[in-house]
């Protein structure tokens, strides 16, 4: 039974609007230009792979359901389970199931900790007990685990640079086919780098993207490959879940402030007088408001609202997804006035061109200038901003879960990962999975975000491509 | 310029008092005091003695808005938006819900958030102007192509790593410094040094950048050009025109933080368990305590109106093109 969330509603309506922009922008030339701008770039493109990568996994994430449990015969209808499930989750289900005691370091085949075992003659020792899954196969861990960990690891790679090869003559063909070339041509232009859109750098890093992902699926049936948590749970699991939580929250938040940004910006600069001073005030106001207190202040409310109204929410999940949601909606609320600024600054400029002077004087309905003349020529900024923001919304997450103003405790996410883990800092050996495993995943999707945006921004500033 | 600071300050009173009705809106709509009660008594099931016993210990037994039982001017002011709010003007933060002076709180644990703020401030800035130089003076290099990454790789990774790896590697590893706490007086030095490092090196990405660009917008500039012209080395060039013109953009930046140093750093200062205004501010949210966090929001946004004031005169004074009506 499909059960929807209203996170999963918004990622589903943001998808839809990116492939609604994409249709549109496909049949228009000055739209398509700075893309393909964009596509020249082997850093932005490479990234763009490392952010498609992370797109697939926080979009099967975003589909839920309650899956259903076994029929009973007689009463003939379909029973649900409480707990609710994503797609992603269905997939990696050995991955969530297995479950340890408590910590056990990556790779490890024994606990972190000691516990009293009784031997085979009744007598008691203390010792570090071998995990209930984390290389359960191997009869002596300290002399095979090495090898076998690299065997399957080697295997894991072939296979995986053996789909990329099969991706890549699959696409050559695919690109001769298009252009009317010979496979060879299109084959070493591809590798010189000679592509309008830069393939090269796009399929090394998908081969690289592609021999992790193969290696850590064999490794991770085996092992525990980043380690497990206080509860036993596999970090590499958790690691996977939170990239939805970064990406709703790098997302929806612009999401949510961009109608209110653009009227309020484009009302602003357009019509000036009383409602250019009324906006102006009411974002110098908002602006005035430290980010971080406003959002301390708003989360601190919705606790206490939270707390008193319990009872409104079915399951864990849902009253998560809520805050979740609500954090999308404070963080937007600190976030847009700065766009807003930006967009009344140029609508100003362009309520002065020509154009809008002709369309005026024509007798243009005000209306439609604005959704027709002023609108899109503003949009590059609108564009350069959401990308732009997005790496900073993602750390910002992080720094707020750690000051436990930021997403549902029980929710995955990378502050909270580091945020336990953290507690941890003082043992010996230092339990440094959990850390290790965030820093890994939230640096390769800020950093891949990072070059994207600038590489986007290159492309459609028009102040900097005058300069070139 | 008289004229002007004051009329500047005037259209502050507005804008404050927009912020105080939307964070009284915030506070006392959504929730209502009956609320807050029963979240700071922990029950569920507490009784309505006991809430109305609570409200009236920290003055919340008045009306909202408008008490209809006042007399004459008493309307508006015996209510809980004059008692909690309207006081705020005149700085007086009244008692947090625990029972102790906010004003007073506020004013002991201002220093040791200055103690750190400043000399992150000022050592990052010397920092990301000596790197943004540097950058700026290979630039189309490959010093500069690898610069670039080095800042977006820094700019990439989160804070809190900065300062789980500045604990572990100086204060774990080599123990050069205390993990956290703090001290008065001199002694206070050695817990200030390490979190003025991590603060210093989780701005210097952002910051060389930033700087970075202001200094090449410069650099394409026609007096740049008449410089080298007349024959002066590059080095003079970056330093006495470059440097001096990218000021102005430079200087604007760092004034408008200035008033909110008070404020320190919330996520600095709790990690390294030191008593300034941003551990406060923590403390006030982890315990639920309403008087605290309103303080402090509206003290921010004062200190933010005063920094953009503030940024305008700075223009005047750096820039003699910049006259102020």
């Amino acid at each position: 039974m499909l059960v929807l969330f209203w996170t999963d509603v918004l990622i589903y309506l943001l998808v839809a609007m990116v492939v609604v922009f994409a249709l549109y922008a496909r049949r228009r030339e000055h739209l398509r230009a700075p893309w393909r701008e964009v596509g020249r770039s082997g850093v932005a493109m490479g990234s763009l792979v490392v952010l498609a990568f992370y797109v697939t996994i926080g979009l099967l994430d975003s589909i839920h359901f309650r899956p259903a449990l076994q029929p009973d015969e007689e009463a003939g209808k379909r029973e649900y389970a409480h707990e609710i499930l994503s797609v992603f989750d269905w997939l990696v289900t050995p991955l969530r199931e297995r479950t340890e005691k408590t910590y056990s370091a990556p790779f490890a085949a024994n606990l972190y900790t000691k516990e009293t075992v009784e031997l085979a003659d009744g007598r008691q020792r203390r010792q570090f007990p071998r995990l209930k899954y984390g290389a359960r196969h191997l009869d002596d861990p300290a002399t095979e685990k090495t090898a076998d960990i690299v065997a399957t690891g080697l295997s894991a790679a072939v296979k995986g640079v053996a789909v990329w090869g099969l991706i890549c003559v699959m696409l050559i063909a695919a690109l001769a086919r298009k252009k009317q070339q010979t496979f060879r041509s299109v084959f070493t232009r591809m590798l010189s780098g000679a592509t309008a859109v830069r393939w090269r750098s796009m399929l090394y890093t998908f081969a690289v993207l592609l021999v992790i992902s193969f290696a850590a699926a064999d490794l991770s049936m085996e092992y525990h490959i980043l380690g497990t948590d206080k509860v036993g749970e596999d970090v590499f699991y958790q690691t996977l879940k939170s990239i939805r939580t970064g990406l709703v929250i790098g997302t929806l938040t612009t999401l949510v402030m961009l109608p209110f940004a653009m009227l309020l910006g484009i009302m602003a600069g357009y019509f000036g007088g009383w409602i250019d001073d009324v906006i102006q005030y009411l974002y110098t106001t908002l602006s005035s408001i430290p980010g971080v207190l406003l959002i301390a202040a708003a989360v601190l409310i919705l606790q206490v609202y939270l707390d008193n109204h319990a009872d409104r929410f079915s399951s864990i999940a849902e009253r998560a997804d809520l805050r979740l949601l609500f954090l999308c909606l404070i963080l937007g609320v600190t976030s847009w006035t700065s766009l807003c600024r930006y967009l009344r600054g140029e609508t100003l400029k362009l309520r002065d061109t020509d154009y809008i002077q002709a369309a005026t004087a024509l007798g243009v309905r005000q209306f439609t200038i604005l959704t027709r003349h002023v609108a899109p020529n503003v949009m590059h900024i609108v564009l350069i901003t959401v990308v732009l923001d997005f790496s900073a919304l993602v750390l910002a997450e992080a720094v707020l879960s750690y000051v436990q103003i930021g997403v549902d405790p029980a929710m995955n996410s990378w502050g909270n990962m580091i945020n336990s883990a953290r507690l941890e800092m003082a043992r010996e050996p230092i339990v440094w999975w959990s850390l290790f495993a965030a820093f890994l995943f939230m640096f390769s999707l800020v950093l891949a975000a990072n070059l994207f945006s600038d590489a986007l921004r290159d492309a459609f500033d028009p102040r900097l491509r005058r300069e070139k | 310029m008289t004229a002007y600071i004051v009329r500047r300050l005037l259209y502050a009173i507005p804008i404050l008092i927009g912020v105080n009705l939307l964070t009284f809106v915030l506070f006392f709509v959504i929730n209502t005091p009956d609320d807050i009660a029963r979240s700071q008594l922990g029950d569920r099931r507490v009784t309505a003695a006991a809430i109305d016993t609570w409200k009236r210990a920290h003055g919340y037994q008045k009306p909202l808005i408008y008490n209809e039982n006042a007399q004459g001017l008493g309307k508006l002011t015996d209510t809980v938006l004059f008692n909690k709010s309207v006081r705020l003007f005149a700085f007086d933060f009244g008692r947090s819900d625990s029972g102790r002076d906010i004003g007073y709180d506020i004013g002991q644990r201002m220093w040791p958030s200055l103690a750190i703020a400043v000399p992150t401030l000022i050592v990052g800035i010397l920092v990301n102007i000596t790197f943004a130089l540097l950058i700026a003076l290979f630039r189309g290099t490959y010093i500069d192509f690898w610069g670039v990454v080095l800042c977006v790789i820094l700019l990439s990774v989160s804070s809190l790593f900065y300062i789980i790896g500045g604990q572990y590697l100086l204060s774990k590893l080599f123990h050069l410094v205390p993990i956290s706490g703090y001290d008065t007086g001199i002694n206070a030095t050695k817990f200030l040094i390490l979190p003025v490092i991590v603060g210093v090196i989780s701005g210097v990405g952002s910051g060389t950048r930033w700087y970075r660009t202001l200094f090449l917008e410069e650099i394409g500039k026609d007096y740049v050009r008449t410089a080298r012209a007349k024959g002066l080395s590059e080095h003079v060039v970056l330093f006495r025109h470059v440097l001096r013109n990218a000021l102005i953009p430079l200087l604007t930046g760092i004034v408008v933080v200035l008033p909110l140093l008070f404020m320190g750093s919330l996520i600095v200062e709790s990690f390294f368990g030191v008593p300034g205004l941003g551990s406060y501010t923590i403390d006030g949210i982890q315990r639920q305590d309403f008087a605290i966090v309103r303080s402090m929001v509206f003290l921010g946004s004062v200190l933010y109106i005063i920094g953009l004031l503030l940024t305008d005169i700075s223009y005047t004074l750096v820039d003699p093109r910049v006259r102020l009506r």
